[in-house]
């Protein structure tokens, strides 16, 4: 792999960018592999990269149905945080947060990672009650967090209709000021050509069609491009989780949903941070094009059809209106939906399984961008040494069963 | 003109919609009136105590999740307020039918619950168009 540099834009400039490599290599699928990462969305890569680079487990295939970033990791609305009320969360979600500190230059790839802070705002006295708990949380675990008068609001953010007069007066926020978004392409593409560079088989249009078990180990998958054998496979396949279970006959704690999101058309610069309110269900930033980027909650029902119903996303446009009144003649441009993978905790699932071999990461609901290289950095520490890393311990499979849950169903600054 | 792949192209049927759910009683209706309720046919275990923690765990957390075809529980909630049940595709939301939780089904309006059975014949049109 060719390192990109400021040097080698100059010189592929010169030459009438010719000269491009591709970012990574499209292999034939081998016949074996050391481990098997099925799912080549953002958490999966980073699986494979952190597999490469950490633990010296190089010869790995991602396998992915259809293309790098098109799922998922690209149907969200790229917002980084950590501030979980709860331990267990919060510090698996700042590992993640310190990774993307590092990202761009751990890749040699841009991933556009800004710092523009994230606000949660509270309207009501239990809102704000709920948020100065989750401050003190967060900074007893070391995350920057902290509590943000009206009137600060108000200062900062100029469009934020902070008057008494709304209809649901905004009291306060959080703000978490290493907090922000990422480009989700980008974070895609460099964790691809960075796990190809250390000698990962990126796999593409190769859909894992059956999962090999033999006494209780896995063997390997079935695939549409043949049988690949293995003896250590991991499943982040996100909302699919259910039907990758089932092919090893396992049963998971997972409903997937749609999850809507949208954005505008682009407008000169407005909001240069990112507002969220559990209250009345919205979010938004403004991506560096110009679009302002919403979204809010899943729809009640399941679904794999990547699409939603028309009223959640009335709902999400009535929630930005009350924030952002300038906002109401903006038009959308696209909108689009994730299939999500929910648990009943809202906390992911990064674990063994009773089949030797076979590991699963899932579960990440609406909230699996953010953890996108930690999510892998956990995931291949576990599947390199057959047990958790203490940062996924708890995240594990039999908390359902021994009743270990970690509830973040809304204490996690935003409901789900 | 259109020039997106012809399996891109959005319809009204397709987009830009919401559920069109028939209510055993009341008829179809708007999927706002509703609420959802999960899979259906989740028998609760009658002798509790006598399940492991991990048949406990199977019967209170773990779900289908199928791709395709779904059986689950829909509450019409500002309507009738009763429990039915409906077979709906996951992945492309067409709806095959609604069914009263008892196999019977009451003449639409007439909120009794001893008329003729429902069956698989009885399609509802499963989305509402989005008027253009």
């Amino acid at each position: 792999m060719k390192r990109y540099s400021a040097l080698g834009l100059v010189r592929n400039a010169l030459g009438y960018n010719r000269d491009w490599r591709e970012a990574w290599r499209s292999p034939e699928p081998g016949k074996s592999y050391d481990a098997i990462i099925v799912g080549g969305g953002g958490h999966g890569l980073a699986t494979a990269y952190y597999l490469a680079r950490d633990h010296g487990i190089r010869n790995v295939a991602v396998l992915e149905k259809g293309w790098i970033g098109g799922g998922n990791t690209g149907r969200n609305t790229t917002i980084v945080r950590s501030n979980y009320l709860w331990t267990e969360s919060s510090l698996l979600y700042e590992k993640s947060m310190k990774l993307w500190e590092g990202l761009s230059q751990d890749l040699n790839y841009n991933v556009m990672f800004s710092q523009r802070g994230v606000y949660n705002l509270g309207h009501s006295l239990q809102d704000m009650r709920d948020i100065e708990r989750r401050v003190n949380a967060n900074r007893l675990n070391g995350i920057d967090a902290e509590v943000v008068s009206a009137a600060e609001l108000g200062k900062a953010i100029p469009h934020l209709n902070t008057s008494p007069d709304a209809r649901y007066p905004i009291l306060g926020a959080s703000l978490q000021r290493r907090a922000g978004v990422a480009r989700h392409d980008a974070v895609a593409w460099g964790f691809a050509r960075a796990a190809d560079s250390l000698g990962v088989d990126v796999i593409e249009q190769c859909e894992v069609t059956g999962i090999d078990v033999r006494g209780g180990k896995a063997v390997g998958v079935q695939t549409t491009r043949g049988p690949i054998a293995s003896d250590r496979i991991g499943v982040v396949v996100a909302g699919h989780a259910s039907v990758l279970a089932k092919m090893a006959d396992l049963r998971l704690p997972i409903e997937s949903h749609p999850l809507q999101a949208f954005v505008s058309e682009p407008i000169k610069p407005v909001l240069d941070t990112v507002v969220m309110s559990g209250a009345v269900h919205g979010y938004i930033s403004q991506s560096d094009k110009g679009e302002l980027v919403i979204g809010a909650g899943i729809d009640a029902y399941t679904g794999y059809g990547q699409r939603g119903s028309f009223h959640i996303i009335e709902h999400t446009m009535q929630a930005i209106i009350e924030l952002f009144p300038v906002f109401s003649r903006v038009r959308m441009l696209r909108l689009w939906g994730g299939i999500v993978d929910v648990c009943p905790d809202a906390c992911p699932i990064v674990s063994k399984t009773p089949v030797e071999g076979l590991y699963f990461n899932c579960g990440w609901g609406t909230g699996g961008f953010k953890s996108t290289p930690g999510s892998g950095w956990v995931f291949a520490r576990t599947m390199a040494h057959d047990e958790p890393h203490e940062l996924n311990a708890p995240f594990s499979l039999e908390r359902f069963a021994t009743g270990a849950l970690i509830d973040e169903h809304g204490a996690a600054a935003v409901a789900h | 003109m259109n020039t997106a792949p012809r399996r891109w192209r959005t319809s009204a049927h397709g987009f830009n919609a919401m559920l069109l759910i028939e209510c055993p009683w009341c008829g179809p209706r708007a999927e706002t009136e509703f609420s959802y309720g999960g899979e259906a046919g989740i028998v609760r275990p009658p002798d509790p105590d006598a399940l492991s923690d991990a048949e406990w765990a199977d019967y209170l957390f773990n779900r289908a999740n199928p791709r395709g075809a779904h059986r689950e529980l829909w509450n019409h909630t500002h309507g009738c307020r009763r429990w039915f049940a409906v077979e709906r595709d996951t992945v492309t939301n067409q709806i095959q039918r609604s069914y009263t939780l008892d196999g019977t089904a009451p003449e639409p309006g007439t909120g009794s619950g001893t008329a003729s059975k429902l069956t698989a014949e009885s399609d509802t049109t499963s989305r509402i168009g989005s008027g253009g």
